[in-house]
């Protein structure tokens, strides 16, 4: 193993450190390759923007990611697309396992998508990021040069919501802090205490993971490379290193349900405005300025109501929006068990908590902790952390928030990136958001994700429940679908030296 | 209290009826994988003792890794595994089901070798009874009709609980009282049913004491010959492990979505999978001697609820195969596999590389517990190399996970108290 050197940002595609926030316009346009020729011609010098920090911060920003067939139809060599995870190789819509463990049954099935499955299968995903009235002319100067290679099957519009979802809440707060220093020791060891700050590893290939490894990525042999494009792997340095520098991209188009969404909640509220502010939060685990429910104590009961135009996230303390645990809520009577942000982040160590020392290390090791136990069903977040980078998209009325106007096509472009799709963007989705028995709840999934259908012994998924300190769960029951998934694919986001390389190798 | 047992019996596939074999499988089915539990070869959901069985066809894909030991990839039968955890002894349910699903089982048994179609099929099946080398049972005295009966106790009361908040501390034990009634009022009607447990058979007691006393007594007689040994032994063990080749290599994309294609159905999954045991004594006796161990420590230790940190398997076994030359291991778990894997390999990867560093290709340990495991990709890739498709699977109670019935039987516990305190009849109102 080589030294640990600098991260070569200028190698990386931006989006892996930034989100792009100044750049409030951006468009995904979803391309086929027609003419390979033509298309590489174009990724061999495509103006991809990187993650080294200029001054002044770019106006446009451009970065391009592949699907495995996309790989294919790029006349990229067959084993080489081989190295790729097996999931990336599969892709998302591949068979009814992955779509039973994803949640993308019922209306979520992939035959209703409308792009992502069969010959919608896009090959390249070309995201495209502009300041304030930049992004058409910006998009046709792309378009223009890619024309010769690639048909467009989706241009996915989006709308700069100011950080606000359509369902009315804050979002984007909780994100991994990626040590791109690579600081954190490389090696295998149980973290005692939840901790936000991410390897390096996983986010991008080629580089140590929590697991102190390399997670497996095509490492190919130097003399495929003639023009010596590529890095050497730092765990394998006979070898060069395709996946350096590259994570993979998980892209979904969720669509989201905004006035169904608020009348279920009105009809739950049964009128009492209070309530109706209170039951939404419960189910996100924030209200919607996006404060932590967990951080503002009582229950989800004695939380005021916040809107979200009336608080700047900037001006929040970050101890009040991410800088927190659920140590001291394990029955979740601050933010239920069962809330959104306590599904997709659990905030737990390696061990459920104890006693300091050693022996109580081991005790809780063997499983004799009884107390413990109870909070272990669900552990070692650290495994299965998303760098989110989603957009909105559609407009959201004002008005669609009391539940009255007819429901617009509004939702999500939920993008997360990984050096382990499995682990972390399936892991999240199957055990987390969709698991019906996630921290020992039952009947019921994600409040916001789940699809609600029920199990083979017809046992619901449609409740949600919210513990209270002093009288059995208030239990929502019969809860509609509010989200629904309108296409998704896995992409590759490749560093900028293996895009050149893919582009110009036979 | 009713214990619970596992059988497992391994039959040869006759030459030339496997494809017939599956195709039967097959047809036993109501989603892939999964039986259909009033199939009319085997019914399953007519017995009432069992919580788990499977029927799986042992093909073993890896039986050349052996080579990388330098020895000749052995000729061994395709086994057809038939294997449950059941209520009482696996005899009586054993002799249960060659009663009451004769003609099934013999149609699934006359394409193994040795097997007409005439004769006993209780001693038939006996006599390719496979021993269990360790058994975990997740919770030793539950029944499929408790499981069952606290599950349908707990719909009831969920339903029935007021869920406003509480007037005053006192008024929890007035609910609890108020529930309590219910119960009785539904039981009496005839609604409900709490069966009392039957008593606990008095052979297993004496057995499982006997167990408890004996293997410490064997250890300790063994106990001065391993530590004169000792210094020699871990010599051995760790130029093996530094020496013993690893065989993890990535999937066959096929092979690993013909897996999958069984999984997921239910809440629960199952899991089979076999290998081969390195070969030489020191591995035969040293994966012998830790299975007893695991299997002492499963018998009187880890008997209410957990493995170590697992909490998720509801049965699992070892049992050796081809006189000790291969291994099967099969469990039933919950959640889905990737979890499984990662629970493994974040709360557990000591306890798995104790015994199965053992078998061939192991991601390389060091002192037996380090390592190994916590490689995570060559795991996952060894894991899932090893598994093998389980064609029939039967779960008596889907969508039942083990934090359900551990809840569903907190939940009933507090019903039988004779009194609680105000604390206490809240936490019970909020089980529910």
């Amino acid at each position: 193993m080589s030294e640990a050197g600098p991260v070569e940002l200028d190698d990386v595609q931006g989006l892996v450190r930034f989100a792009y926030k100044h750049l409030t316009e951006a468009s995904f346009l979803l391309l086929r390759v027609n003419d390979a020729a033509a298309a590489r011609a174009w990724l061999a010098q495509a103006p991809i923007t990187t993650a080294a920090k200029v001054d002044p911060l770019p106006q446009t920003a451009l970065q391009v990611a592949f699907t495995s067939a996309g790989l294919g139809a790029l006349e990229v060599a067959a084993e080489l697309r081989q190295g790729f995870a097996l999931e990336f190789v599969a892709g998302m819509a591949s068979d009814a396992a992955r779509a039973r463990r994803l949640g993308d049954v019922g209306a979520n099935d992939a035959r209703y998508w409308q792009w992502g499955a069969g010959e919608r299968v896009p090959h390249v995903a070309v995201l495209l990021y502009a300041t304030a009235g930049r992004l058409t002319a910006w998009q046709e100067e792309i378009e223009t040069q890619c024309a010769a290679g690639f048909v467009r099957i989706a241009c996915l519009p989006t709308s700069d919501l100011q950080g606000v979802e359509p369902f009315g809440f804050v979002d984007g707060i909780s994100q991994p802090d990626v040590d791109w220093e690579r600081k954190r020791p490389v090696r295998d060891q149980d973290q005692l205490d939840y901790s936000n700050s991410s390897c390096l590893g996983e986010f991008l290939l080629g580089y140590p993971n929590e697991y102190g490894l390399y997670t497996p990525r095509p490492l190919i042999d130097p003399r495929r490379d003639r023009g010596a494009l590529l890095p050497r792997a730092e765990d394998d340095p006979d070898q060069s290193d395709l996946g350096r520098n590259g994570c993979y991209l998980v892209l979904r188009q969720l669509r989201q349900d905004v006035a169904g969404f608020w009348r279920e909640i009105d009809r739950q509220a049964a009128g009492d405005a209070d309530l109706r502010e209170r039951l939404a939060a419960a189910m996100v685990g924030r209200k919607k300025n996006g404060d932590a429910l967990e951080v503002l104590g009582g229950g989800p009961g004695d939380g005021g109501a916040g809107t979200a135009s009336s608080a700047r996230l900037d001006s929040k303390p970050n101890s009040q929006l991410n800088a927190f645990t659920y140590q001291a809520d394990p029955h979740g009577q601050r933010c239920p068990l069962g809330a959104h942000i306590r599904r997709a982040n659990p905030r737990n160590a390696d061990l459920p908590p104890g006693e300091p020392g050693v022996l109580s290390r081991l005790w809780r090791t063997l499983g004799f902790d009884a107390a413990a136990l109870d909070e272990d069903l669900v552990a070692s977040t650290r495994f299965h952390r998303l760098l989110r980078r989603g957009r909105k998209y559609g407009a959201v009325a004002s008005s669609t928030l009391s539940a009255t106007t007819p429901n617009a096509d509004v939702g999500l472009y939920f993008i997360c990136l990984a050096a382990n799709i499995t682990r972390q963007f399936e892991f999240v989705q199957s055990a987390w958001l969709m698991g019906s028995k996630f921290a020992g709840l039952t009947g019921e999934s994600d409040p916001l994700l789940g699809h609600r259908r029920p199990g083979p012994g017809g046992s619901p998924s449609d409740a949600f429940s919210i513990p209270q300190a002093d009288a059995p769960d208030r239990r929502l029951s019969g809860l509609p679908q509010f989200v629904t998934v309108v296409g998704g694919a896995y992409f590759f986001l490749p560093g900028i030296r293996a895009l050149r390389y893919l582009a110009t190798a036979r | 209290m009713t214990p619970q047992s596992q059988f497992v019996l391994l039959a040869p596939v006759a030459p030339g009826r496997e494809r017939g074999l599956r195709e039967l499988l097959l047809r036993m089915n109501s989603a892939p994988g999964m039986a259909d539990p009033a199939n009319a070869v085997l019914p399953f959901g007519q017995f009432e003792r069992l919580h788990f069985a499977r029927l799986a066809v042992l093909d073993d894909p890896t039986l050349g890794d052996i080579e990388a030991h330098g020895i000749p990839r052995p000729n061994v039968p395709v086994y057809l595994a038939f294997a449950g955890s059941c209520d009482g002894s696996a005899d009586e349910c054993l002799a249960e089901l060659a009663r009451r699903a004769d003609t099934g089982l013999r149609l699934i048994f006359t394409h193994c070798d040795g097997f007409d179609g005439q004769g006993d099929l209780l001693a038939w099946m006996r006599a390719r009874q496979c021993p269990i080398a360790a058994n975990y049972i997740n919770w030793v005295g539950r029944t499929v009709r408790q499981v069952k009966e606290e599950s349908a106790l707990r719909r009831a009361l969920a339903a029935q609980v007021p869920r406003v908040p509480l007037a005053s501390a006192a008024d929890a034990q007035r609910r609890w009282q108020e529930l309590v009634d219910f119960v009785n009022l539904e039981v009496s009607a005839g609604r409900l049913a709490l069966t009392t447990p039957d008593p606990t058979p008095l052979a297993w007691q004496t057995a499982k004491l006997v167990h408890l006393i004996a293997i410490p007594i064997v250890g300790l007689v063994a106990l001065p010959l391993l530590l004169v040994l000792s210094p020699l032994l871990i010599l051995v063990l760790r130029m093996k492990e530094d020496n013993d080749p690893e065989i993890c290599p990535r999937l066959d994309p096929a092979a690993l979505l013909e897996l999958q294609q069984l999984e997921d159905h239910d809440v629960t999954n199952q899991y089979t999978a076999l290998g081969s045991v390195k070969p030489g004594l020191f591995r035969r006796w040293l994966v012998s001697g830790l299975l007893v161990l695991i299997n002492y420590t499963c018998r009187h230790i880890f008997t209410c609820g957990f493995l170590a940190r697992v909490q998720t398997i509801h049965f699992a076994f070892w049992a050796f195969v081809d006189d000790k030359r291969r291994m099967v291991f099969t469990s039933n778990y919950d959640g889905g596999h990737e979890a499984y894997m990662d629970d493994f390999i974040n709360k557990v990867a000591w306890g798995l590389n104790l015994v199965f560093s053992n078998g061939i290709g192991w991601p390389r340990t060091r002192w037996l517990i380090a390592r190994g495991a916590r490689i995570e990709n060559k795991f996952k890739y060894y894991q899932r190399r090893h598994q093998l498709p389980t064609q029939v699977w039967y779960k008596a109670y889907p969508d039942l996970a083990l934090i359900d019935l551990k809840h569903n039987h907190r939940i009933r516990e507090g019903l039988e108290l004779a009194r609680m305190t105000d604390g206490q009849a809240l936490a019970w109102l909020q089980l529910l």
